[in-house]
Order: structure tokens, then C-alpha cells, then sequence
């Protein structure tokens, strides 16, 4: 009886909260039928704010892929002074608030900041430009990668690569070789987390893009921009669009769950 | 003494490759330019100042005002996140209904949904003009743009992360234990309390804190949902992208400080946390 | 009467666990439940502490039907095989937990709880928490936090399961002389028969959910009902044999043994089981003597194993050394053997199980 009651309430609370709000933004953006819905898509503005978090996203991804594998490869198997500060300083993104990093970037690409005032000189826009969001973007999503694989590269140990080694196997070809099969599933899953937040990322990247129109807008700020003109239904179309992609990517994430795990 | 000091310097020697240096090299420049050299930025800056402008700008009303809801809404969406939570968790692994599996797949959507998504679907259904939000609204309760709906923004972006770190310890939990439990006469409640939730308390904490952190440091789906009424619905970050907007980087660095020294603690303690949840799953 | 199991049967899914049991303990008797894994016995246990209810049947407990009561209510001591300390408790809080969902009086709690540290010797161990204590420690917490609410009865899932050889045996002694001290009536479910033989009063052997025999120690190793009986208790020789025309033949070999109750058996396949010390080795001419070769010799310290050919089949035997060294035993030599004692049983029944156990005990390959 009270088991019933429990899972009732829960599953009432489940729906309540995440579910409904999801059926409730489909509802919306449909309200003026499929065509309005495709035609607020195609605008231009829309077309381009698409377009610009696709880039945002591939830079991030492969940036924070590359860099967050070796950060997780030197963490894991070598000691070293500050290794511990470090390791903390790596799941700090986590913890700062989205508007605070991006007014850090401001401060320091910005026209006046320590380095953003070089590359001024030299003509190169960081802030408030494509640069300055991709570096935005790094920061929100930097630890997803490098913590996937550091407990499964502990795990791993050093036995197999010291086997390999002594079986005559470079550095290069024991981690394509031995390494990495053994955190393929960790990285794809860290490299999924990053997508998804890439995508999805929006005080960070607002504050550092100066939401210049058709040229620094992505598909978040698009939304944010919409709803605040009081143009609801082109809010609610690219909403729903963002919310498919997340969902397909949630899709993805279990399934490459259940692959981390079986291994 | 000295055949130590050897034996050490043996030791780094060998695992000091030029390899290892290279990829160490990589990290330390990653990291520095990235996380280390902004937070240098942003510390230098709030302090150049001096320390007494920087104070000023935190205890204005407006920023005190923001920095006070931001806590409240904060703490409230932590309680309720904890019961519910764990008795999301507690559903999820102990009893079995229809779909569970599909339940269970879902818990995680608030983390795929991009924040400023999450506004605009509560809106939708809780706004004024919504489902939900519309019912309430002709009996005179407000939800969106009102405190109530920054409390349902930060329970919806959060929510994963207390049953997300509580189901699995609920899962190692020995059954045998609570079985003893009733053996010695204790009643379900009794066992609940006295056996089940001690063991769960690291993990119920853990889930708080980082709930805790996310909700101090929310931004995209409140800026959707509160209507950024300073003195009313404005929180601390909102406050902060307020003050950016309107050319006064000045008044937005007390503020960020305050949030970033949040964080920090925050961090310490989930350390701490770590520690001690990996004390209680040894205790074999 | 303590317990009283009334026929009762448990399913899981398919599986049949526990299939129209019964049994009795005498108030104050200490017994045992024998069995190999998946038997079924833990599932009884664990059906007369409430903690799984049976598809059918009834418990008592001193002649209190308490089917249909819950766990807490039923007032059982039970001790779990991994012995389900309360990890966030002191050895203190785990002994006194009982009482206090009980709401007895502080000072008492006080009181029981140290008359039990002393009883099972943990002075200056009740601040410990269970990760601070040895396994047998840790044993002997669980089994004072079950005696602390005085229950009726004892129930004890594979008390030393979980012990290493040596702490075991000792454990086990000392379990035997508590239970004469406080003659509670208790019911413990083993696996092992040597466990069992050494400190139950009465045993149950369990198979397959049944109760296969029960009976003092000496009635089930000396009279076993069935194949399964014989061979889960104590070691055991099987022969395949022939019965027919009232003899029963070791195959290949010519030699009959002596006396068959030939009139009950059935004419076909058959077994015989022997156990190693109901092995004579002849000096003289026997009516049913066996000549074997002396295949392999095993000293064992305080006496000798041997295996001889039958057939095609090994059988060991026990020799004292003074036998031994009369007879002048060395492998390759030709003896006479005579079974003292046997028992016979069709082949079909059970013959799997008997198999597994032989190798287990590495009688046969």
C-alpha cells in the first residue's frame, strides 16, 4: 500500500516536472500548425544561429578531446608536483557560475584584457567574436573528457602498457594500440557529455558573444532573443528542435552507457 | 637519509620520459590559459580597486537583495530535491512498475536539455498563457516570473543530481542489514531511518552540494523564467549579466567573486564528501 | 516444542525452493540444517524468521502459529552468514539496536549489552565499528545483537561461512558449548557435514527443497536413507554393480558381495556405497573375498589411505599404521578385500548429485 503510494507520488512528480513541460513546448511550437512551425525555422536569422552552435560545438569537441586526453593521460599515470591542485582546478567549471566564466574571458580577451589587447593590435577579435565564444564554450565543457577517463585510465593500470612495451611497442603505438581501446567507451561517452553541453551552452557564450545579430548568435542566444521580442512561436519552434537534438543525444549517452559498462 | 633521497630521485628519473614532459607541458598550458590565467584576471581586476570599493559593490541593496533570493531559492530547491530525490531513487531500484526502464533512461534529460529550453518549456506549460500556469493563474497564483518558478527552473535543472548519486549506493546497499533490521523488531520506518539512511547520507550530501552548486550559479533557464525584476526575481547571476549589459563591469566583480569563492567551497566540500563516501563503501 | 515446520513450500519464479517441508526442534535443541547450495535450507530459515512467507504451510513457534505474523514480531535471534552488521554503528549500538526499537529502558540496555560482550568475549571491543573487528569478531557481534532482545529461538544462515579452516573449528566448539550453557532453542543451516556431525544434536539433511532424512548424527551417517544421504555424509566408495538371481556383482569383475537383501532388490543396475572404513583387508580365505592390486598409497599422519583397482573402478580404504605396516603394503601388491558393511541402491536415483559430490571430495576424476 504505501509502496503503491510512493510510486505514485514519484512518478506523478517525474511527470509533473520534466515530462509534461516537454509535451508542453511541442504543443506551443505547433500551435499555428507544421507549416508555421517549419517556417519559423527557416529564417535566416535561425538558419544562422544553427549554423554558428554546429561550429562552436566541432571546435569544442575536438579542442577538449584531444586536450582533455592528454590531460587525463598525464593525471592518471604521472606524479608530479601540484598534481593535486591540479586535479581540483580541472572540476572547477563545474562548480562557476556560466556568466562568471564568461565575464573571466571578458576580462581577459576582452579589447583591454591582458591578451585580448595583443591580439586587438594585431587586429584579431576575440570576444565578442567566434574566438571568444569557442574559448567560452572549452571552459563550460573542459572537465567532461579528461573525468570519464581518469578513473578507467587508473583502473587500466600500467601492467598492459608495460607489457606492450616490452613486447617492443612504441609510446605512439601502445596508446592507438592498447590505450585506447581501454577508454573508448569512457572517451566516447566524455565527448558526448561535451556535445550536449556545447550545444545547450548559453550564459557563458551570451555574455562573451555581445549578441550581435545574424553574426554571433547561436541557437540558445536565438531563443533568448526571440522570447524576449515577444516572438513566442519562433522561441518555441527552435526550442523544440534543441530539445529533439538533446534528446537524441540522451538516446546516445544510455546506449554508450551500457557499452562502458559491460566493459 | 640519503640513500632515499636516491632512490626518489631514481624514481622520477625513470618516470620522467621526455614523452611524459612533453604531455605534461600540454596539460599545464591547457589549464593555464583556460581555468588558471581568468580566474587571475577576474582576482586582480576585483582587487585593483581596492578592497572597500569591492565590498561596496556587494552590499548594495539591489546586489545584497539578488544574492539573498539566490541563496533562499537555492536552499529551498536543495530540500525539496533531497526528498524527492531520494525517493525517485529509492522507486527506481526497490520497487518495479510499467516502464520503469524508460523512466530510469530519462532521469538525465534536464542535463541534455540546453538550460534556455528548460525555461521555455516551463513557460509554456506554467506561464500564464500555459496549461498549467493558466489554471493557477485564474485562483491568483503566480508561478512564471515569480519566485515559485525559479525554484521549479533550479528543480529541473538539478534534479538528476541527487538520484543520479544516491541510486547507485542504494543499489551496493547490503539488504542483509535491514533484514537484521527487522529480525531485531525494527519497524520499515524505523529501519528506513536508523539503517538505511545513515549509509545514504554521503551520497544524499554529495547530491545536495552539487545541486547546491548548480542553483547558485544558474543562469539560462531563470533568466527565462523570473522575469529579472530587480528587488523581486532577480538573482545573482542575472544580477551579474544586468550589470555587464549596462557597461558596468565594476559592479558585476563583487559579485562574481562572492560566486566563485561559492564554488571553491563547494568544491573542498564534495572533496570531503568523496573522502568520506569512499570510507563508508570500504567499511566491509 | 520449540519449532514446528508444517509443511511448507516456496517457489521462485520456476524453481521450486522449498517443497512441502516439515520438521520439529525440541525446545532447547540445537540442529542442523544439511545441505549442498541451492538446497533450499536457507530459504526455510529464512521462512520461519518471517523474512520470505511460504506459498503454503505453517510455522510455530512455541506452539504459536506465526505464519502470518511479520518479522518483528516474531521475536527470532537470527544471525546472518555475512553477518549484516550495522556498518555506522559501534559494536556497542549494533548490540543494543534491538532494544532500543523496543523502547527498553536505557539502564537496562546498559546492562544486557554488557552481560553480552562479556558472554562472548568482546570486553574493550565496544567502541570498535564492525571494519575495526576480525571475521570471528564480527561472528560473535551478530551473534550477541541476536540474543540481546532474548529471543525464543536461534536461527544461525551458515554461522562460519565465511571464516577461514582454522577459526571456524573453534568457533564452532564454542558455539556448541554457549549453546549447552544457554540451551536456546536454535536451528543452523550448513553446508558442511563435519560442521553438522560435530555440534547439532539432530540433523536435517535437505535436497532439492525435501527433506531427505533427519536423525542424530550416528542414525544419518550409519543408516542413510537414500543414495544422496550417504554420499553428502561422510566419505564414500560407489561401485556400479549388477543385481540378479539374488546376487549383486561388481561389474567387471566375477566377485559378488556378501548378503545382499536380495530378495528386496530389483533385478538391474545398481550401486553400491562403502565407506572407506568398512573396508577389510583379508589375511585368511573369505567366502566373498575380493583380490584387488594396491594402486596408490596416501600417508596421512595419523594413519594410511589406499586405493585399490576394482574392476575398473577405484576404491580407497582406511588403514591404522599397525596394520599397515603388518600387512607390509606397497603399491603394486596383490590383497583380498571384504566389504564389512554397504549399502545398495538403484542406480537412476540421484546418481548426478552423488557424482559431483565424489569429485568434490576427489574420489574420482
Amino acid at each position: 500500500m504505501g509502496r503503491m503510494l510512493l510510486t505514485a507520488c514519484v512518478i506523478g512528480w517525474f511527470l509533473l516536472l520534466i515530462l509534461f513541460p516537454v509535451f508542453g513546448v511541442v504543443k506551443e511550437a505547433f500551435q499555428g500548425g507544421i507549416g508555421a512551425f517549419v517556417s519559423n525555422l527557416k529564417e535566416a536569422s535561425a538558419v544562422r544561429s544553427f549554423l554558428l552552435t554546429f561550429w562552436i560545438t566541432l571546435g569544442t569537441v575536438v579542442l577538449n578531446t584531444v586536450f582533455g586526453t592528454i590531460l587525463a593521460v598525464t593525471l592518471a599515470k604521472q606524479r608530479f608536483r601540484g598534481k593535486l591542485i591540479m586535479e581540483g582546478l580541472v572540476d572547477l567549471p563545474f562548480a562557476v557560475s556560466p556568466v562568471v566564466a564568461g565575464f573571466m574571458f571578458i576580462l581577459l580577451f576582452g579589447p583591454n584584457g591582458w591578451i585580448g589587447s595583443w591580439f586587438e593590435a594585431g587586429g584579431i577579435k576575440i570576444v565578442y567574436a567566434f574566438p571568444g565564444m569557442l574559448l567560452a564554450t572549452l571552459f563550460v565543457t573542459f572537465p567532461f573528457v579528461a573525468r570519464e577517463i581518469i578513473p578507467v585510465l587508473k583502473e587500466f593500470g600500467l601492467q598492459q602498457e608495460e607489457a606492450a612495451y616490452v613486447l617492443g611497442a612504441s609510446r605512439w603505438q601502445t596508446f592507438w594500440k592498447v590505450t585506447l581501446p581501454s577508454i573508448k567507451w569512457g572517451l566516447v561517452y566524455g565527448i558526448t557529455l561535451t556535445t550536449a553541453r556545447s550545444i545547450g551552452e548559453f550564459g557563458a557564450v551570451l555574455v562573451v558573444s555581445g549578441s550581435i545579430i545574424n553574426r554571433t548568435q547561436t541557437a540558445t542566444l536565438f531563443i533568448h532573443q526571440e522570447f524576449t521580442d515577444f516572438n513566442y512561436s519562433g522561441a518555441f519552434s527552435a526550442a523544440v528542435v534543441l530539445a529533439l537534438i538533446s534528446f537524441g543525444i540522451l538516446v546516445f549517452m544510455q546506449k554508450v552507457y551500457g557499452g562502458k559498462r559491460r566493459s | 637519509m640519503k640513500s632515499a633521497v636516491n632512490s626518489k630521485s631514481r624514481r622520477k628519473s625513470r618516470s620522467s620520459t621526455p614523452g611524459d614532459l612533453v604531455l605534461r607541458s600540454l596539460s599545464f598550458f591547457y589549464v593555464f590559459l583556460l581555468i588558471v590565467l581568468p580566474l587571475i584576471a577576474i582576482s586582480s581586476r576585483a582587487f585593483s580597486g581596492g578592497l572597500e570599493g569591492l565590498w561596496r559593490n556587494i552590499v548594495s541593496p539591489q546586489a545584497l537583495y539578488s544574492l539573498k533570493l539566490t541563496f533562499i531559492v537555492a536552499l529551498v530547491m536543495v530540500v525539496v530535491n533531497v526528498v524527492t530525490g531520494t525517493a525517485t531513487a529509492w522507486v527506481l531500484v526497490r520497487y518495479d512498475f510499467p516502464l520503469k526502464n524508460l523512466m530510469n533512461a530519462l532521469i538525465d534529460l534536464p542535463f541534455a536539455i540546453p538550460t534556455v529550453v528548460t525555461g521555455i518549456m516551463l513557460v509554456a506549460l506554467y506561464g500564464p498563457n500555459g496549461l498549467i500556469g493558466g489554471l493557477f493563474g485564474r485562483h491568483g497564483i503566480e508561478i512564471m516570473y515569480a519566485k515559485p518558478g525559479i525554484v521549479l527552473a533550479l528543480l529541473y535543472v538539478s534534479f538528476p543530481f541527487v538520484v543520479r548519486t544516491v541510486q547507485p549506493v542504494m543499489i551496493e546497499l547490503d539488504k542483509d542489514m535491514e533484514e537484521a533490521a527487522s529480525t531485531l523488531g525494527a519497524r520499515p520506518l524505523v529501519i528506513f531511518r536508523r539503517v538505511v539512511l545513515p549509509s545514504l547520507t554521503p551520497a544524499i550530501l554529495t547530491g545536495a552540494a552539487l545541486s547546491f552548486s548548480r542553483a547558485i550559479g544558474e543562469f539560462g533557464s531563470i533568466a527565462i523564467v523570473s522575469g529579472n525584476i530587480p528587488y523581486k526575481t532577480q538573482v545573482a547571476s542575472v544580477y551579474i549579466y544586468g550589470e555587464l549589459e549596462s557597461y558596468n563591469p565594476q559592479g558585476a566583480l563583487g559579485m562574481s567573486m562572492v560566486l566563485l569563492i561559492c564554488s571553491f567551497l563547494i568544491l573542498i566540500l564534495l572533496n570531503r564528501l568523496q573522502v568520506w563516501n569512499r570510507r563508508h563503501e570500504h567499511a566491509d | 516444542m520449540g519449532i514446528r515446520v508444517c509443511g511448507i513450500s516456496k517457489r521462485f519464479g520456476d524453481f521450486l525452493a522449498v517443497d512441502d517441508v516439515s520438521f520439529e526442534v525440541k525446545t532447547g535443541e540445537l540442529i542442523a540444517l544439511l545441505g549442498p547450495s541451492g538446497s533450499g535450507k536457507s530459504t526455510i530459515l529464512r521462512i520461519i524468521a518471517g523474512l520470505e512467507v511460504p506459498d503454503k504451510g505453517e510455522i510455530y513457534l512455541r506452539k504459536t502459529q506465526v505464519t502470518s505474523l511479520t518479522t518483528q514480531k516474531r521475536r527470532v535471534g537470527f544471525v546472518f552468514q555475512h553477518y549484516a552488521l550495522f556498518k555506522h554503528m559501534t559494536v556497542e549500538k549494533n548490540i543494543a539496536f534491538g532494544l532500543e526499537v523496543r523502547k527498553a529502558d536505557g539502564s537496562f540496555i546498559r546492562k544486557k549489552v554488557a552481560e553480552l560482550i562479556d558472554l562472548v568475549k568482546l570486553q574493550g571491543y565496544e567502541k570498535h565499528y564492525p571494519d575495526q573487528l576480525s571475521g570471528g569478531q564480527r561472528q560473535r557481534v551478530a551473534l550477541a545483537r541476536a540474543l540481546a532482545t532474548e529471543p525464543a529461538v536461534l536461527l544461525l544462515d551458515e554461522p562460519f561461512g565465511a571464516l577461514d579452516a582454522k577459526v571456524r573449528g573453534n568457533l564452532a566448539q564454542w558455539l556448541r558449548e554457549f549453546h549447552n550453557q544457554l540451551q536456546i532453542t536454535s536451528i543452523f543451516v550448513t553446508h558442511d557435514q563435519e560442521e553438522a556431525i560435530e555440534i547439532a544434536d539432530k540433523i536435517v539433511v535437505i535436497n532439492r527443497g525435501r527433506v531427505e532424512q533427519m536423525g542424530n548424527a550416528r542414525e544419518v551417517y550409519e543408516n542413510p536413507d537414500s543414495k544422496f544421504v550417504a554420499s553428502f555424509i561422510g566419505r564414500v566408495n560407489v561401485l556400479d554393480a549388477v543385481a540378479g538371481d539374488g546376487r549383486v556383482v561388481i561389474k567387471n569383475t566375477p566377485y559378488a558381495v556378501g548378503n545382499p537383501d536380495a530378495a528386496a532388490m530389483k533385478d538391474g543396475d545398481v550401486v553400491l556405497l562403502i565407506r572407506p572404513e568398512d573396508v577389510g583387508i583379508l589375511s585368511g580365505p573369505h567366502p566373498y573375498a575380493i583380490p584387488v592390486e594396491v594402486r596408490r598409497i596416501h600417508y596421512r599422519g595419523s594413519h594410511y589411505e589406499v586405493d585399490c583397482l576394482v574392476g575398473s573402478a577405484f576404491l580407497r580404504l582406511i588403514q591404522s599404521k599397525n596394520g599397515f605396516d603388518s600387512l607390509e603394503l606397497s603399491e603394486g601388491k596383490k590383497i583380498s578385500l571384504v566389504f564389512n558393511s554397504y549399502r545398495v541402491f538403484e542406480a537412476q536415483e540421484g546418481h548426478a548429485e552423488v557424482r559431483a559430490k565424489l569429485k568434490e571430495l576427489g574420489y574420482i576424476e
